[in-house]
């Protein structure tokens, strides 16, 4: 998916270091697939809610490993691109690169 | 789903259990009923209808069903529009629960207690089953049922799926009359769309957060268990060589383990032809019993510790929670065919058979997807072929160790699942490039739930399930076709002064000789032939099919034998290799195509996939056998 599609500035999740402490601030669907944000929602990506990139696939970075809430799921970056975060506290970001 | 089959609704309250994908739900299934279920550790493996009876300490007898997991009452996928069918009132055939216990996973409140609420407005007196608190506890989760009833307005029991006496407080629940007729205490939500549903995550999950704030459990817990056995299972590099790992170990052990029960069926097999042999005078009758149902049925049965062994792993891959994993890891590798790592998950199950493949195929959401895997889950290479497999190797492949103690037979045995693999493949790949949805991304928002040590009880139903699913086939579908091969090979009989074997008179050698000229090309002698055709049923039936051919071809000795040496002795290794092209491929399984046929809604699919796949496997004989020709296997 393009970035372009998002339209709007600000992290999102698929950019964000591993292991930085982050929250969920708003789910965005691409316009070829606008169904996202409801199945991301359903599955915790809620307002709020905190979330941390675990690992990345390889080769290419894909799919990711996200930690949503108490849960874990595989993302892929396209839908991981629908996530805007937000750091919980600034001051600890890049603190535990894996 | 919406199958037309005439519904019998026994007497006796029906209960519906709901819950998150990976909540224990299934466990709890298996604890309140005794089984007759299988369980599994991913997202979305209880698709089948899943009927239960449990009796409660009262002597009351209740119907249980297993609705599939579903993260809201707002479906993604097939399986989950199942779960708000029924629990909506609108499922064809389903009546609606007269009580729903909805399960939720005590270490991960946060997500499970918003489709409790959900649940709560539809209407239906529901209680929720505070289940894994074992596990909370030991993660330092202190929650209790009477906190938690105390938030939600319901009750709340706690339960321990994997315990013996897990579920004694939820059985003694049932007992209570009051619980059967309270509702919701809310406004019922009588006509609620799936829609009006959904505007409310939103606000359940504020619901949620404060009833966590209220009860303490607001932090968010890490997993530190699973996260370290993830920064090994999931390393880019250590990851994928684990996982090749894993798989080759499975497939070495269905053959050393197997070994000594095999030789112990064969050689009761051969005993017991023996003995019957022994006492029946010498008619059309003993050899009906000797060389038709001990010979055809004894063939198939020596395959079941395999089948069991295989089983065995995937169960506990599947129970440990591995299996996600696995997808995670070959998420890319399907990527580049058109696929996502969620249909692993049913082409994995398609290495058992390909039916509870292709029912966990209803566990994509996306209808192309989906489609595509079901019509390539056949070329997994599912345990009716073992036996076909397990015969041929045997017999032809030299039982020997190469480069430091791998089995050479091991290894033939993985490269005849590699075939199918690589042929599912190169199948996805070729539909990728024919369809234009095929290059689009795919979601896969896949959950990857934390690991558990797999339980006795759950290994062992779901093992013993496999076993009577295979017992009944050998006992019905391979027995008289087994019966009616031996009938075709007997009839009629030849006539006075022939001097070949009687089979080559009969209709079933009349057959096979009609039919070699078709499969002379790709190396196929008669005999082989004549097996091919009670094969087309099912797979294994080959085997059997092949030693009542055998066993009625001898002409003085009419016990059964073992046919590993006769078949050794009297094919070429070219023509060996060419079956095992051919049965890498080739869709012979009615039940297959019946579940392709009921899957899809209509007879195109399934008569698309066995067209391509027996132009397939002819393809693939045709090479293998002019290749080994040439290389003077001959």
């Amino acid at each position: 998916m393009k970035d372009l599609e998002h339209g709007i500035s600000g992290e999102t999740l698929d950019r964000a270091a591993i292991g930085d402490a982050l929250t969920v601030q708003q789910v965005h669907a691409p316009q070829t697939a606008p169904e996202w944000a409801r199945w991301l929602e359903e599955i915790g990506f809620l307002v709020g809610e905190s979330v941390m990139l675990m690992a990345r696939g390889l080769p290419g970075g894909d799919p990711l490993v996200v930690r949503i809430g108490q849960s874990t799921f595989a993302l892929r970056r396209a839908e991981a691109a629908c996530v805007r975060v937000a750091a919980v506290d600034p001051a600890n970001r890049g603190g535990s690169q894996a | 789903m919406n199958q037309a089959v005439l519904h019998f609704h026994p007497s006796g309250p029906l209960l519906a259990l709901v819950g998150n994908p990976n909540c224990g739900k299934t466990a709890l299934f298996n604890l309140l009923t005794g089984g007759r279920q299988k369980v599994a550790n991913y997202a979305g493996v209880t698709i089948e209808r899943k009927e239960g009876r449990l009796t409660t300490p009262a002597g009351r007898s209740l119907r249980v069903l297993d609705l599939p997991g579903a993260y809201s009452l707002y479906p993604r996928s097939p399986d989950e529009r199942v779960t708000c069918d029924v629990l909506f009132g609108r499922a064809a055939g389903e009546k609606r629960p007269d009580l729903v216990v909805c399960v939720v996973d005590a270490t991960n409140l946060r997500r499970n207690l918003r489709l409790a609420l959900a649940v709560k407005r539809l209407g239906i007196p529901c209680v929720v089953a505070l289940n894994m608190t074992d596990l909370a506890a030991k993660r330092g989760i202190k929650v209790t049922a009477e906190a938690l009833s105390a938030e939600l307005d319901m009750p709340v029991v706690s339960t321990v799926a994997i315990q013996r006496t897990g579920a004694a407080p939820l059985l003694e629940l049932f007992d209570d009359e009051a619980l059967w007729r309270s509702l919701a205490r809310t406004t019922p939500a009588v006509g609620a769309s799936a829609e009006g549903e959904a505007h409310n995550s939103g606000s359940d999950h504020i619901a949620v957060r404060r009833i966590l704030q209220r009860l303490g459990l607001d932090e968010v817990v890490p997993h530190t268990t699973s996260d370290r056995i993830d920064r090994v299972v999931l390393h880019p590099v250590v990851g994928p060589l684990l996982l090749a790992l894993v798989l080759f170990l499975v497939f070495q052990a269905v053959f050393a383990w197997a070994e000594a029960p095999m030789n112990l069926i064969d050689a009761a097999t051969v005993h017991l032809s023996g003995a019957v042999g022994a006492i029946l005078p010498d008619s059309w009758f003993r050899s009906l019993i000797v060389d038709g149902i001990i010979a055809g049925a004894g063939g198939v049965l020596v395959f079941l510790p395999q089948i069991v062994i295989l089983f065995f792993f995937i169960l506990v891959l599947e129970e440990s929670g591995y299996l996600p994993r696995a997808a995670f890891l070959l998420d890319r590798l399907m990527g580049g065919v058109g696929l996502s790592g969620r249909s692993f998950i049913p082409l994995l199950s398609s290495f058992a058979c390909a039916i509870p493949g292709i029912m966990a195929a209803r566990a994509i959401a996306n209808p192309r997807d989906r489609l595509v895997t079901i019509m390539i889950a056949p070329m997994m290479t599912c345990s009716a072929r073992l036996p076909v497999y397990a015969l041929l190797i045997g017999a032809f492949i030299p039982r020997r160790e190469v480069w430091g103690g791998l089995e050479l037979q091991g290894l033939v045995l993985l490269g005849l699942y590699i075939a199918g693999i690589l042929g599912a493949l190169a199948v996805a790949l070729v539909l990728k490039y024919f369809t234009t949805v095929g290059r689009q991304v795919r979601p896969l928002m896949m959950e990857l739930p934390s690991y558990h040590l797999p339980t006795v009880r759950n290994i062992a139903i779901g093992i013993w399930q496999r076993v009577v699913i295979f017992m009944r086939r050998v006992g019905t579908i391979i027995l008289t076709l087994t019966i009616l091969l031996w009938f075709l090979a007997s009839f009629p009989a030849p006539p006075a002064g022939a001097t070949g074997p009687a089979i080559e008179y009969s209709l079933a050698g009349m057959l096979g000789k009609a039919l070699a000229t078709l499969f002379q090309p790709i190396g196929f002698n008669w005999q082989i032939s004549i097996a091919l055709v009670p094969g087309l049923a099912a797979r294994e039936v080959m085997v059997g099919a092949l030693g009542t051919v055998y066993a009625l071809s001898a002409a003085a000795d009419s016990t059964a034998q073992a046919l590993a040496p006769l078949i050794a002795h009297s094919w070429s290794l070219a023509t060996a290799l060419s079956l095992l092209a051919w049965y890498v491929f080739a869709p012979q399984c009615l039940a297959t195509l019946a579940a392709v046929k009921r899957e899809t809604g209509g007879w195109t699919m399934p008569i698309v996939m066995a067209g391509y796949l027996f132009a397939l496997a002819y393809a693939a004989s045709y090479l293998t056998y002019h290749a080994a020709l040439a290389l003077g296997a001959g």
